[in-house]
C-alpha cells in the first residue's frame, strides 16, 4: 500500500515538473536579469565590460558545475577533485606545448588525455568503494585532491608556468566599450563545448543510455544498457568539460599555478547547487549568474570587498538552499523509509 | 520442440535469505509458459535469476548457451526482454525514448520494429513525445510491453503485468501477449497472480512453494489438478 | 560487565602511557605527540555528528577556527587565563553550531556536505574583512605562549574530559535517538523522537568539540591565529579523520587522529619523499589506499584483528 501511494506521489510530481510549474517563475527571473544586463551595458561602458568579462569566468564556472553535475547525476558523488583534475590536465596541456606541440594541438590531446584519466579513476577508485557508501567515495575524492595537488606541485613546481595565450591580446572597440578577445574567446569555447555535451546526451543513442543508466541503473541493465561503463564514460566526460575550463581559466589568470581551479571549484559548487546539483542547465546558468553578479557587486557595492566575494558567494548560495533546500531547478527528493 | 531456456538446480539468494533451493524449468520456443505460486515462493527471483539482476548458481541456458555467469546487461544482448514487476519504465524520459531504450541491444536502424510496435499500439505513435511518467498506470504496462517488443526478443520474461491494471486491461494486455506469440513465435515466461487468466493464456505452467517446483504440466493438466483448483482457482 | 574490563583496562593503558610519555619524549615528539591529543579532540566531535545521527560536515575547520580565534582574542584584549578561554570557545562555537544546525535540519547527503564546506571556505575569509577586530591578514597573537609540555598536558586532559562526556552523552537517551536518527529519520519520527531537537544538539556538540580543538591548535602555533591555518584542508584532515577513524571505538578515533596528525610530518622525513610536496603525494595516496582496503576505517581494522586472534 505505502508503495502504492509513494508511486503516485511521484507520479504527481513528474506531472507537475513537465508542466513546468516550478522552472516558470525562474525563467521569468532569468529573462528580467537579461534585459538589466543589457540596459545597463548600453548606458555604461564600465559595467558592459564587467558584464563580459563576467559571462566568460561566469562560463568557466558553469562548465566545471556541469562538469560535479555529471558525476553527481552518474554515481551520486560530490567530487572534490574535479577543480584539481582540471588544473592537472591544465599542466598536461602545458607540458604538450613545451614539447613543441601547437596550442589547439596539445588543446585537443589533453581533453582525449583527461577522458582516459576521469574513466580510469572511476573505474580503480570509485567503484570499489561506491557500493559502500556514498561518503567512503566523496572521501576519495577528497584524498585524490590532496594526491594530484601534491603530484603537480611535485611534477612541476609550485613556481608560475607561462603558457601562449589560444587568444592573442587583441583588443575590440564597440561603441565606447573596450574588449580583449580573450573574454568572448573563452565564452565561446566554454559554450561549444557545453553545447556538444549536451548534444551528445540528447541525440545520441550513447547519451540516452548514460542518461538512463544515471536514472535507473537497475532497469538500464534490464534492456541492455552497460550501467558500469556509462558512469565510467560519465567521469571521463565530467573531466574532458573540467579540461576545458582549466585550459580557458589559465589566460584570464595570465599564469598557470596549482592553485588555479581552487577558487573556480569553490564558485562551481556555488553554481551546482544553485542549479540543484542535478540539472546540468541549472549548473551553466548558475555558474553565468556567479561570474556576473560577482563581478559586478564588487564594481557598484562599496561595502562588498574582494575578500567578501567568497563568503558572499555562500551566503547566498545558503539561502537559496534554505529557501529551494533542493536549488532554484531540482525538484525535491522524494523519502521512502 | 527444443527448449529456449532451461533452469536446472538453480539456487539464488539476497544477502543471507535463500529464496530458491534448486529450481529446474524448461520453456519450449514459441511456448507461453506460466509460474505460479503464493506470495514469496520464488516467482519474481526466478525471473530475476534468468536476467541475471539477482545472485544465483546452478545451472540455465539459453538455446543451449550458458547464461548463468552473465549480467543483466549481456542477457539482455543475447535476446532477453525482462518487463520487471512496476514496469520499470523511465518515467523522467519520453515515451519515444523508453521506446529507443527498449531497442538498446540492436543495432542499425530501429524504424521497422517501431513500424511494428505502433501496430498493436496505435496510441503510442502520437504520444511518442510525452514524458512517460505523465502516462497513466495501464497506459505505462503498456509502454512497458512496447518496450520489450522492440527489442524483438527471443524470449520475453513478464512479471506480474496485471498488477494494479483495469480488468479491461489485462485481457487486452493478454491478448496482444498472446497474438505476439502466435504470429511471431515469441516465447514468453510469465509471473501472474491471476492464475485463471494465466493458464487461459499458457501452454504450460510450473507451480513454485517455498523456492521449489512444487507441480508442472500442461495448463490443461494443472487446471485439472484438485490443489491448484482450490488453492489458485477458487473453485 | 565482562566486556567491561578489557575496555576500562585498555582505557587505563593508554591514560598510563600518555602520562608517562613527556618524560621519555624529546620537546618536539612531546609537540606532536599533543598535536594527535588536538585533532582527537576534533575527530570525536565530527564522530558525534557524523557516526551518531549520519549528517556529513565538511565544515569543522570552521569551528576549529572560531574556537582558536576566540581564545586569541580574549588573550590579546584582556590576558584571560587561556583554560577560561577555551571554556567559552567550547560555548560560543556550541551556540553556533545549534544557530546552524537549524538550517542543517533541511538539508541532506550532498546538500548539506557543500553547505558546510561553504562554511569551511567563507569563515577563514572574515578576518579579511574586519582586520581591526580579527588582525586581518597577520593574525592574533595571544597574550602569553605555552611550552609544549604545557600543551601536551592541556590536550590530553581535554581529551579525556571531552570523551567521558561524550561517552556519557551517547550512552543514554540521547545516544539511543541519534543512533535511531542515522538509521531511519521517518522511523525515528515515528517513534516518538523529536528530530529537529536531536539533530540540532548532534550539531551544537560536535561545534564545541571542534572549537576546544580549535584553541588548543592555535595554542600550538604559539598561540597564533591566523586565516592560513584555517584552510579548507584543515577540515577535509578532520573528515578525513573521522572516516579513517570508522564508528565508536576509542582507538579508531585515536589511531584515525594519530594517522592525520603524524602522517604528514612522518613522510616527511622520509628521504625519497623529502619536500613538502611529496608528504601531500603520500597522504593523499595513504588516504584513498584506507578508504580502498579498510571498510570500517581503522576500528573496523582493530576489530578485524581481534577475530583473527581469537580464531
Amino acid at each position: 500500500m505505502a508503495s502504492a501511494a509513494t508511486s503516485r506521489l511521484e507520479g504527481l510530481r513528474d506531472r507537475g515538473a513537465a508542466l513546468g510549474g516550478v522552472v516558470q517563475p525562474v525563467s521569468l527571473l532569468l529573462v528580467a536579469a537579461a534585459a538589466g544586463l543589457i540596459v545597463g551595458s548600453l548606458r555604461s561602458a564600465i559595467f558592459a565590460q564587467l558584464t563580459v568579462q563576467g559571462l566568460a569566468l561566469g562560463a568557466v564556472y558553469g562548465s566545471l558545475a556541469l562538469a560535479l553535475v555529471l558525476v553527481y547525476r552518474a554515481t551520486h558523488v560530490v567530487n572534490f577533485a574535479q577543480g584539481e583534475l582540471a588544473m592537472a590536465t591544465t599542466y598536461v596541456a602545458y607540458q604538450l606545448i613545451k614539447w613543441g606541440l601547437s596550442y589547439w594541438e596539445a588543446f585537443f590531446a589533453t581533453l582525449a588525455i583527461a577522458f582516459v584519466v576521469g574513466a580510469v579513476l572511476e573505474v580503480v577508485l570509485i567503484r570499489p568503494v561506491l557500493h559502500r557508501s556514498v561518503i567512503a567515495a566523496v572521501i576519495v575524492t577528497v584524498g585524490l585532491f590532496i594526491l594530484i595537488d601534491g603530484l603537480v606541485n611535485w611534477v612541476w613546481g609550485g613556481d608560475f608556468k607561462f603558457m601562449p595565450s589560444p587568444f592573442g591580446t587583441k583588443i575590440y572597440h564597440v561603441g565606447g566599450v573596450s574588449i580583449a578577445r580573450l573574454y568572448p574567446g573563452m565564452f565561446v569555447v566554454v559554450i561549444v563545448s557545453v553545447l556538444l555535451v549536451w548534444a551528445l546526451f540528447r541525440f545520441t543513442k550513447l547519451g540516452l543510455g548514460m542518461r538512463a543508466a544515471a536514472l535507473r541503473p537497475a532497469e538500464s541493465a534490464l534492456v541492455g544498457v552497460r550501467v558500469e561503463w556509462m558512469l565510467a564514460i560519465g567521469w571521463g566526460l565530467a573531466a574532458v568539460l573540467g579540461a576545458v575550463a582549466g585550459l580557458v581559466a589559465e589566460p584570464s589568470q595570465f599564469v598557470l599555478q596549482p592553485t588555479l581551479m581552487q577558487p573556480i571549484l569553490v564558485y562551481a559548487f556555488a553554481a551546482a547547487v544553485l542549479g540543484g546539483l542535478e540539472s546540468p542547465a541549472g549548473a551553466v546558468v548558475g555558474g553565468l549568474a556567479i561570474g556576473i553578479s560577482l563581478n559586478l557587486v564588487v564594481q557598484y557595492v562599496p561595502a562588498i570587498t574582494t575578500e567578501l566575494q567568497t563568503p558572499l558567494a555562500f551566503a547566498v548560495l545558503l539561502v537559496v538552499l534554505l529557501l529551494k533546500p533542493s536549488g532554484l531547478f531540482g525538484h525535491r527528493e522524494v523519502r521512502r523509509v | 520442440m527444443t527448449a529456449l531456456l532451461e533452469l536446472e538446480d538453480v539456487e539464488a539468494r539476497y544477502g543471507p535469505v535463500h529464496v530458491l533451493h534448486g529450481i529446474s524449468l524448461a520453456v519450449e520456443e514459441g511456448s507461453v509458459v506460466t509460474v505460479l505460486g503464493p506470495n514469496g515462493a520464488g516467482k519474481t527471483t526466478t525471473l530475476r535469476a534468468v536476467s541475471g539482476t539477482v545472485r544465483r548458481s546452478g545451472r540455465i541456458r539459453l538455446g543451449g548457451r550458458p547464461i548463468d555467469r552473465l549480467g543483466p546487461a549481456s542477457v539482455a544482448h543475447l535476446g532477453v526482454a525482462h518487463v520487471p514487476e512496476g514496469r520499470g519504465t523511465f518515467s523522467e524520459l519520453t515515451v519515444w525514448e523508453n521506446l529507443r531504450l527498449g531497442a538498446y541491444s540492436r543495432r542499425g536502424s530501429i524504424q521497422p520494429e517501431l513500424e511494428r510496435v505502433f501496430s498493436y499500439f496505435p496510441w503510442l505513435s502520437e504520444r511518442r513525445r510525452q514524458q512517460a511518467g505523465t502516462l497513466s498506470g495501464g497506459e505505462q504496462q503498456m509502454l512497458a510491453l512496447a518496450r520489450a517488443f522492440v527489442h524483438r526478443p527471443r524470449l520475453l520474461l513478464l512479471d506480474e503485468p496485471s498488477l494494479g491494471l483495469a480488468p479491461v486491461l489485462v485481457a487486452e494486455l493478454f491478448r496482444i501477449v498472446r497474438e505476439l506469440n502466435e504470429q511471431e513465435g515469441l516465447t514468453v515466461l510469465v509471473v501472474e497472480q491471476n492464475a485463471h487468466l494465466a493458464l487461459q493464456a499458457a501452454d504450460a505452467g510450473y507451480v513454485l512453494e517455498a523456492g521449489r517446483v512444487a507441480l508442472s504440466g500442461t495448463s490443461d493438466e494443472l487446471r485439472a489438478d484438485d490443489s491448484v483448483r482450490r488453492s489458485y482457482l477458487g473453485y | 560487565m565482562k566486556a567491561r574490563i578489557p575496555a576500562l583496562a585498555s582505557l587505563a593503558a593508554v591514560a598510563a602511557l600518555l602520562c608517562v610519555l613527556p618524560f621519555t619524549l624529546s620537546d618536539y615528539n612531546v609537540s606532536l605527540v599533543a598535536q594527535v591529543g588536538i585533532f582527537f579532540v576534533a575527530v570525536l566531535g565530527l564522530n558525534i555528528l557524523t557516526g551518531y545521527t549520519g549528517q556529513i560536515s565538511i565544515g569543522h575547520g570552521a569551528f576549529m577556527a572560531i574556537g582558536g580565534y576566540t581564545t586569541a582574542v580574549m588573550s590579546r584584549d584582556h590576558n584571560t587565563n587561556l583554560v577560561v578561554t577555551m571554556v567559552m570557545a567550547f560555548a560560543i562555537c556550541f551556540v553556533v553550531g545549534l544557530l546552524l544546525g537549524l538550517p542543517a535540519l533541511r538539508l541532506s547527503g550532498a546538500y548539506l556536505a557543500l553547505a558546510t564546506f561553504a562554511l569551511a571556505v567563507s569563515v577563514p575569509l572574515l578576518p579579511l574583512q574586519w582586520s581591526k577586530f580579527l588582525g586581518g591578514r597577520d593574525g592574533v597573537q595571544t597574550a602569553k605562549t605555552v611550552s609544549n609540555v604545557w600543551l601536551y598536558g592541556a590536550a590530553w586532559a581535554v581529551s579525556a574530559i571531552l570523551f567521558v562526556l561524550a561517552w556519557l552523552i551517547l550512552r543514554g537517551r540521547v545516544g539511543r535517538a541519534f543512533r535511531a536518527v542515522r538509521d531511519s529519520e521517518i522511523a525515528a519520527v515515528a517513534s516518538g523522537i523529536e528530530l529537529p531537537v536531536y539533530k540540532t544538539l548532534a550539531f551544537g556538540i560536535s561545534a564545541a568539540y571542534a572549537g576546544v580543538a580549535g584553541s588548543l591548535f592555535v595554542l600550538a602555533t604559539n598561540g597564533f591565529a591566523a586565516p592560513d591555518e584555517f584552510g579548507i584542508v584543515l577540515s577535509l584532515k578532520i573528515l578525513i579523520g573521522a572516516a579513517a577513524a570508522g564508528l565508536g571505538t576509542l582507538w579508531g578515533v585515536l589511531v584515525g587522529a594519530a594517522f592525520i596528525a603524524l602522517l604528514p610530518t612522518v613522510s616527511s622525513s622520509v628521504p625519497v619523499i623529502g619536500s613538502s610536496h611529496g608528504q601531500d603525494v603520500v597522504f593523499g595516496a595513504a588516504v584513498i589506499l584506507v578508504m580502498l582496503l579498510l571498510p570500517g576505517g581503522f576500528a573496523g581494522l582493530l576489530t578485524q584483528l581481534r577475530r583473527l586472534k581469537r580464531a
